[in-house]
């Protein structure tokens, strides 16, 4: 059974979501996803532990060797990720009844799960997977339920924003499979490893350049780098509360993790820093988004949209991490994947118990909440501070590893760029502050109550993990730093400088 | 029960942190909850001279929890800088919470609890900050202590409140954020140790520049010091309740940049390291503008509370000068500065606060002739006011003889003369005001008529801190004894016993 984990980690949910069809009351629906997305999780734990004693998990699918079989590979960086994903996956679900219930006609709530099953599979499929063409199987299985995920929001505007996704995605989803179909062409294989392997061969070709270039602009376009993120704010902001939580934490983590595994180990660093000037590119590109993503975030007066918008700008923040591109660096973009998956999941699900009590996540329906929905609102103050990077909170951990990195390599501008990119979360974040602890409530929100324990459980467990993973750094640091000395090759600070 | 000095190190930052939890409990009872604040205060208070005791007799008391990044330790440890620090916030807690509740009752303040709870946690970050081991500790506590203090400034909830609470987060949250951490995590690079040792961390052979551009992040993030351009914050946070005013913006949250400062020149850098930095010079004439400045600006002010914030700017950068000088004399100086004006400072402010009480008054052109009304107040008032100025028989006398002598030792005639003016300048905006209240001259006051003098506890806490200055002036060796101990080339935890 040990052995089989790499592929029941992506069959289980995998298979559960059309056994959602044959139950039909909600209430049971929502426990066997629960239960799924638990087991899932499980899964997730116990492959970490092998990962981290025994190194890296090879398992060919079928009892077929690589190259010709597909094969499941998970070293620490997959293992990483898997679990940032099933975790948050099973803790947003904890939420989801009593939130979908208000946001979901009942006839659509069976529906909702088996989506939110396949999405789950999906993305924990991109990461196991060790096979090029099965990421892009995964990643359109998890593109296309996120995209009815996102329609299935109350507010019509849902609509456009999932078509504009879906556009955008497409696209982004169709230059990754030109670039995979043009690696394959000129190497036969589609095994990451074997391409690793045979792509040096070729590296000085026309082809190849296309492939990576194909490749590059798809993920990026995937994982919301800007100025690609367009579809992202209202993604977000018009899905149904739950979706908003899982894919805020998870959706673009799993880009960040493609981009980092095609250019670390499937092109390998001394081409995918050589073939473009990527890390110029990112860093000016990952700069800009956080400033400018900041300061757009500043003026919004939809919470959703401000917190999608400061999305985006952390975005900025772990490709700035990636471009350095040192052991510190990649540790610090790995450390940001997690601690953003902790933030952004605290923050969206205490935006969907406002939204649950209220109908509303416009700014001026916050007022006076501080002291109706005195839990919640502690929950975005912890997570709003941990997003400023605030010692005692995951926030800080992840960027003095950036800035750490930052100098280092003796980029001193962009250690202070980072730094005052923070205090533009410190502008967006007290204006919500403000609004809930400064001013009465409107008329129509004097009866509002504390969100019930169905959502305070769930935030309240993210709120912690974000002090907790603030505090004792022993799991989150340990696990990135062999991560990314693992995609170094063992060696430590190899820059592209080299 | 005996606890080990150990224990009490590490009980002085968490008892403060747990009354908290006593405070809210007790929330629905006024009296019950005040008790919980003066034991715990009272407990601290105890706490903490037991462990100056400890010290005193050569004793080395650390404590290490964790280990937070790989490195970087949460650790404390008691040094005679630390030991002063502690000192003076824990008994002027007390003194103050004796304080508040006169005020805050006559004053009919809303939302108490959470006012004392802050307090409660501000006092705990402000232990953490003395004792810390190493700047990564007392960066953490810093934060937690400019967070801590935000909803106390922003107390009345107002429109004024609010936009105070915005220009203080902002500064303090943004310089240290912006500077602080770069300059901490500069330094964990360049010397590869964020812990405080004597002599300071860096290899001699550092490179001088980049020691020097990190000595500006220094006292740039270290915005709680309020050197100017950074020390709007102080006046904005004036619109906090007075007692908060008195303790934090006069003590505890100013003295955490002034100490943060100290410490981050002595035992970061090392006086040696820093007589030779090529920005030194800058800073220390920045310093000195800032003295200058802030008091020609505190002449200009009608608000008292405004006057004095700007007098606090003025006076933080004596202590911030005294560091710079890398002298012997200017260590001892600030060193025993912090102190000095920390009790001057708090009764200028209970007197304040006094007077807004008792006859609703917070201009000084209505004060006139309110010593008749109020000559206790007054009187407390003019005492403070000569330690601010420095002469006998105020305890302020003696840090600026020293601050003075540093100057010299270091021959920074400048600001030597920039010193004495500002002090000129101190007896023309405090002095008037104890003048005109009792002397009104041929302009008779008007509508004095009624007022009274504080309320009782009020009155008996701003009488200890007026008796504190004289008590500093008559006897200052405990002071002056740990300032000079700080300097102690040897093992710094035996500095004491050196000292003598």
């Amino acid at each position: 059974m040990l052995a089989h984990l790499p592929i029941l980690q992506v069959i289980v949910p995998l298979m559960a979501a059309p056994l959602c069809l044959l139950i039909v009351r909600p209430r049971l629906v929502w426990l066997f996803t629960l239960i799924v997305s638990g087991l899932a999780f499980l899964i997730s734990v116990l492959l970490l532990q092998q990962v981290m004693a025994s190194g890296t998990i090879i398992y060919g699918l079928g009892g077929w060797d690589a190259p010709w079989g597909i094969e499941y590979r998970i070293d620490q960086l997959n293992a990483l990720l898997l679990l940032i994903i099933s975790a948050i996956s099973t803790i947003v679900l904890l939420a989801a009844h009593t939130s979908i219930r208000q946001e979901i006609s009942e006839d659509r709530q069976t529906f909702f799960y088996v989506l939110y099953l396949l999405s789950l599979a999906g993305m924990l499929g991109i990461v196991a997977t060790g096979d090029a063409f099965n990421v892009f199987v995964f990643l359109e299985i998890s593109s296309l339920s996120a995209y009815a995920l996102i329609a299935l929001g109350k507010d019509r505007r849902a609509l456009w924003a999932s078509y504009q996704y879906l556009i955008m995605g497409t696209i982004g989803a169709t230059f990754i499979l030109i670039g995979i179909g043009l690696m394959y062409q000129m190497t036969g294989t589609l095994n990451m490893d074997d391409l690793s392997r045979r792509l040096p061969e070729v590296a000085n070709t026309r082809t190849v350049f296309t492939a990576f270039a194909f490749v590059i602009v798809g993920v990026c376009l995937k994982l919301a780098l800007f100025p690609l993120h367009l579809w992202l704010p209202n993604a977000y902001a018009y899905a149904p509360s739950i979706v908003t939580a899982f894919f805020a934490a998870t959706a673009t983590k799993v880009a960040i993790y493609l981009l980092i595994r095609f250019t670390f180990s499937v092109f390998g660093l001394s081409f995918s820093f050589t073939a473009l000037p990527l890390q110029i590119l990112f860093l000016i590109l990952g700069l800009a988004g956080i400033f400018v993503a900041s300061t757009i975030a500043i003026y919004q007066t939809n919470i959703k949209h401000l917190f999608a918008y400061s999305s985006i700008a952390q975005i900025g923040y772990m490709i700035v991490g990636f471009s350095i591109s040192t052991t510190t660096g990649l540790m610090a973009t790995l450390l940001h994947v997690f601690n953003h998956a902790l933030m952004k999941g605290a923050l969206f699900l205490a935006l969907g118990a406002v939204m649950y009590r209220i109908g509303s996540v416009q700014l001026n329906q916050f007022q006076g909440l501080g002291r109706q929905m005195p839990f919640t609102m502690a929950a975005i103050v912890i997570g709003g501070l941990s997003l400023i990077g605030v010692p005692l909170t995951v926030g800080f951990v992840s960027k003095w590893y950036l800035i750490l990195a930052a100098i280092e390599n003796g980029w001193w501008p962009v250690a202070v760029l980072i730094l005052l990119g923070s205090l533009l979360a410190v502008v967006y974040v007290w204006r919500l502050v403000e609004a809930a602890y400064f001013k009465s409530p409107l008329a129509a929100n004097e009866t509002v109550k504390e969100a019930p324990l169905s959502f305070l459980i769930p935030i309240w467990i993210l709120v912690i993990a974000n002090l907790y993973f603030g505090i004792d750094t022993r799991l989150s640091v340990e696990v990135a730093q062999a991560a990314s000395q693992g995609l170094f090759g063992g060696l430590s600070g190899v820059g592209v400088n080299q | 029960m005996i606890l080990s000095l150990e224990s009490m190190l590490q009980l002085s930052i968490i008892v403060p942190l747990l009354a908290t939890i006593g405070i809210v409990a007790t929330g629905s009872k006024p009296n019950l909850r005040e008790a919980v604040t003066i034991t715990a205060s009272i407990v601290l208070l105890y706490f903490v001279t037991s462990l100056y005791q400890g010290i005193k007799q050569g004793e080395s008391i650390s404590v290490q929890w964790w280990e937070l990044l790989p490195g970087l330790q949460i650790s404390f440890s008691v040094e005679p800088l630390g030991m002063l620090f502690a000192l003076i916030a824990s008994f002027l807690w007390l003194v103050t919470t004796v304080y508040s509740i006169g005020y805050m009752r006559s004053h009919n303040e809303r939302n108490q609890t959470r006012f004392y709870t802050c307090f409660a946690i501000a006092i705990g970050s402000v232990m953490g900050i003395a004792f810390a081991d190493n700047l990564f500790t007392l960066f953490i506590f810093y934060e937690v202590l400019t967070l801590s203090t935000y909803p106390l400034v922003t107390h009345a909830g107002t429109e004024e409140a609010k936009k105070g609470g915005r220009i203080y987060l902002g500064i303090l949250l943004g310089t240290s954020i912006a500077f602080f951490l770069l300059a901490i995590v500069s330094t964990w690079f360049v010397a590869g140790t964020l812990d405080f040792k004597p002599g300071g961390v860096f290899d001699s052979n550092v490179n001088k520049t980049v020691a020097g551009v990190i000595l500006i992040l220094f006292v740039f993030g270290i915005g709680k010091a309020a050197i100017m351009p950074f020390h709007r914050w102080l006046p904005a946070a004036m619109v906090a309740p007075t007692p908060v005013s008195a303790l934090l913006h006069a003590v505890a949250v100013v003295k955490a940049g002034v100490f943060t400062i100290l410490k981050v020149c002595v035992l970061i850098f090392g006086i040696d390291l820093l007589s030779v930095l090529p920005t030194t010079q800058f800073l220390l004439y920045l310093a000195g503008a800032s003295v200058l400045l802030a008091s020609l600006v505190a002449m200009r002010q009608d608000n008292l509370k405004a006057r004095l914030a700007y007098s606090t700017v003025s006076q933080l950068g004596y202590v911030t000068i005294g560091a710079l000088l890398a002298t012997s004399s200017g260590v001892i100086g600030s060193s025993m500065h912090i102190g000095m004006h920390a009790f001057g400072k708090i009764t200028l402010f209970f007197c304040a606060g006094a007077i807004l009480v008792a006859a609703h008054k917070s201009k000084i052109s209505e004060m006139r002739g309110l010593g008749r009304q109020m000559p206790i107040t007054m009187v407390a008032f003019f005492i403070a006011s000569l330690s601010i100025i420095g002469v006998p028989p105020a305890g302020g006398t003696w840090s600026k003889w020293f601050l003075l002598m540093g100057t010299m030792e270091a021959q920074q005639w400048v600001l030597m003369v920039i010193l004495m003016i500002s002090s000129l300048l101190n007896i023309a905006y405090l002095l008037p005001i104890p003048f005109r209240a009792f002397f009104p001259g041929t302009e008779t006051p008007t509508g004095n008529a009624g007022i009274k003098e504080a309320p009782l506890l009020s009155l008996i806490a701003l009488c200890i801190t007026t008796l504190g200055c004289v008590i500093l002036f008559v006897y200052p060796q405990p002071l002056y004894e740990l300032a000079k101990a700080i300097l102690a080339t040897s093992e710094l935890t035996h500095g004491l016993t050196h000292g003598k």
